[in-house]
């Protein structure tokens, strides 16, 4: 018989990978490169039947804590995200290290170097040799598939939650998968120990040491793992180390057959035996990897002697933003093969909110209101499609930097005497982290004005449900917002006027005002249409 | 045999639906097949571009290699010539509409930009949108460009029409039909002009 195949994108793999495994739970919080796990998940007609978990979550720490209660419970689960969602969960995710796992967990991070749709680009691995977990990082669409399952053996064998680390490029690119027979989800079962998970100091100490003891084994495994291979060859002037993706484009530039010896690194902590082996034989490494430069600082140590390490740190490969087959050539001195200049007249295209959007006309009130009123330098922004309010031709938004952040940077703005002193931000992101913010300047009778700028749902991601669910005003009177300055308005061009003048009667309110532009997404809107129309 | 391609366009505009047809075809062929795509941000009505390989031998790299693709696929004629560096220089042939889609203030003039298409070597410039009303299918240009670039991908067009219809199929005999035309009508401008 011949196996199942499919063409789905790396995330899909992920997420087919975890139900053929027999996952019970997904966790995530939408972001770019991650979301479309969650999404095949949603729509896999398997997970339905199985009635696998697969809702979204408030934010990553949520979803992590969510995949950790699953694990206790000794069933399968995965959390989902991108890597600055890590940031959010990394409370639960390094102290998962410790308390370790029940039921396999997996803790899946896309990172996006070259931040193609991110703030930063931050490396996972870095993060989870924090906490202490074993991570695997496959170099293609089958790996990530195959690395579930082991993902989810080695989890349940050390009890230890583990990262699979993904990157853009394999997040979001098809091939083609063949897919093995599912196997039985995990029976319902409590942890032996009923207190593995009660991180009280007296027990934490006895755990954090058995984290500690796994680490040696964790080295055995990946010193062993099919995913970290030496690959010899009989040129030693220099040895690679090639990691995840890396491989791929180190492969391609010699069409399958490196003439340097290489170690192909997947599943870490990284293979020191390997490396070892490498190092002695070869008169220099060259250290290709994803993101930031982890294992050529660890190869290079403090002292940076003994072997010859080339890499991101030393100027062979660019210090940021992602790989590719050309930079990989660069670094070898192999031949430049790029085509044409484009054309002095090509013009760049960034991205801009749509047509109809309901931020663009919250944004034409504001700078009415505001900007022009009291000159640029008065909102903070957040995370979402509405960030976009930062170029032409609003040029109104003066920060983004983390989810929630517009709120509380407002209010320590307001603190030192800014005036006026705004945020907008989404509901989705209101809902992830906008709403302890708010809560601190209840309490402390800030004098800012919060427009969350509701459309109902995810945008920036592709239209996910949003937890606000209609509730914006419930939940702002509820954190204690006085309702008479709680304004809910419908943003758009016959309602300018209206706007304008809510916004310049609350900034003259000496308190906390939230102003609701509430309006739905044109992106839902129309598949909502077109869905209706069928 | 191999093809590497950049599928190039604005986002929304839809560049994966050809993406799809070909990876259809490619399957059906036995190829070998790597797409990698963009998601995100950037789909908001940027500039979008999807890396499309196929081959009858394992495919490494998700990227194409810069001066190594041999088609540009482009729904938009300035995007077709922002990925010239991707191009190969001696063989590579632009597959390109001529409508342009002006969402910036700074869109190039339009008598220059086409005058740069002229100047590529191997160019097939096609008014998509005009050739799908010619064959009553407003809205497919996007099969119209599938159709021209499928000459120059080594798939078989009769493996590509039946594409067409597998992923058609669920919307009606009407749809695929129109699509099969602007296919075919594509095609058929693509064979006239390239052999000058």
């Amino acid at each position: 018989m011949t196996k199942k195949k499919m063409m789905i994108l790396g995330d899909e793999a992920i997420a087919q990978a975890a139900l053929d495994a027999g996952i019970s739970g997904f966790y995530a919080y939408p972001g770019t490169p991650s979301t479309e796990i969650m999404e095949y998940a949603q729509a896999s007609k398997a997970a339905a039947e199985r009635n696998v978990h697969r809702t979204w979550s408030a934010n990553e720490k949520t979803a992590v804590e969510g995949a950790l209660g699953m694990s206790y419970a000794g069933k399968r689960s995965m959390a989902m995200m991108k890597h600055v969602g890590l940031n959010v969960a990394m409370d639960p995710f390094v102290n998962s290290g410790v308390t370790g796992a029940n039921g396999g967990c997996i803790v899946t991070v896309a990172d996006d170097p070259s931040m193609h749709s991110s703030q930063d680009e931050q490396d996972s691995r870095i993060l989870a040799k924090f906490a202490l977990l074993p991570i695997f990082e496959p170099s293609n669409q089958q790996e990530a598939y195959d690395m579930v399952f082991d993902g989810y053996e080695l989890s349940e064998k050390y009890k230890t939650p583990v990262l699979m680390r993904v990157t853009t490029r394999l997040s979001h690119s098809r091939s083609g998968v063949e897919l093995r027979d599912p196997i039985a989800p995990n029976e319902l079962k409590l942890p032996e120990n009923k207190r593995q998970f009660v991180l009280l100091p007296a027990l934490a100490k006895k755990s954090y040491r058995r984290t500690l003891e796994n680490q040696k084994k964790f080295m055995e495994e990946s010193e062993n793992s099919k995913w970290n291979a030496y690959i010899d060859a009989a040129d030693k002037s220099l040895g690679i180390i090639a990691c995840g993706l890396a491989f791929n484009y180190l492969m391609e530039n010699f069409d399958g057959v490196c003439p340097y010896p290489v170690v192909k690194v997947c599943q870490y902590p990284a293979p020191k035996k390997l490396i070892a082996r490498l190092a002695s034989e070869c008169e220099k490494v060259l250290v290709l990897e994803e993101g930031m430069p982890m294992v050529e600082e660890a190869l290079r140590g403090l002292l940076d002697k003994d072997v010859k390490v080339l890499g991101r740190m030393s100027g062979e490969l660019p210090r940021d933003g992602e790989l590719n087959p050309n930079l990989i050539a660069a670094a070898l001195g192999l031949k430049e093969t790029i085509g044409k200049d484009v054309p002095a007249l090509v013009a760049g295209r960034p991205p801009k909110l749509c047509p109809g959007c309901s931020h663009a006309d919250f944004y034409a009130a504001y700078v009415e209101a505001v900007k022009d009123k009291y000159g640029d330098g008065h909102l903070f922004g957040d995370i979402g499609c509405y960030t976009l309010g930062a170029l032409p031709p609003f040029q109104a938004v003066n920060s983004c930097v983390d989810m929630g952040a517009s709120i509380t940077m407002a209010k320590g703005a307001a603190d030192a005497g800014m005036f006026p002193a705004c945020a907008v931000i989404g509901d989705s992101t209101f809902t992830h982290s906008g709403m302890t913010g708010l809560l601190d300047a209840v309490i402390d009778k800030a004098n800012i004005v919060v427009f969350i700028s509701d459309n109902s749902t995810t945008g920036m991601t592709g239209g996910q449900k949003s937890h606000a669910e209609g509730r914006l005003y419930q939940i702002v009177k509820g954190l204690g917002v006085d309702e008479n300055h709680i304004r809910v308005v419908v943003p758009n061009k016959a309602n300018h006027e209206e706007m304008v003048k809510v916004i310049t009667e609350e900034i003259e309110y000496n308190g906390v005002s939230v102003i609701i532009p509430q309006r739905e997404c044109m992106q839902t809107l129309r598949r909502k249409t077109k869905a209706a129309k069928k | 045999m191999k093809c590497d391609m950049i599928l190039a366009g604005v986002g929304g505009q839809g560049i994966l639906s050809i993406a799809q047809i070909f990876g259809y075809a490619a399957v059906e062929s036995g190829l070998y097949l790597k797409q990698a795509e963009v998601h995100g941000m950037s789909q908001r009505g940027g500039d979008v571009q999807s890396h499309f390989r196929i081959s009858d031998k394992p495919i490494w790299s998700d990227l194409v290699p810069m001066g190594k693709a041999d088609i540009i696929i482009s729904v938009e004629p300035m995007e077709s010539l922002r990925y010239l560096p991707w191009l190969n220089p001696e063989t590579g042939w632009i597959v390109t509409n001529t409508n342009p889609f002006i969402n910036i203030d700074n869109y190039p003039n339009v008598d220059e930009l086409m005058a740069e298409l002229k100047k590529q070597p191997r160019c097939i410039a096609i008014d998509g949108d005009g050739i799908a009303k010619e064959v009553n299918n407003a809205r497919g240009m996007n099969m119209v460009i599938a159709g021209a670039a499928s000459l120059f991908t080594g798939l078989d067009i009769n493996i590509i029409r039946k594409g067409v219809e597998v992923i058609f199929g669920s919307k009606g005999e009407e749809i695929v039909k129109a699509n099969l035309a602007a296919i075919n009508a594509g095609w058929e401008f693509a064979e006239k002009n390239s052999k000058k």
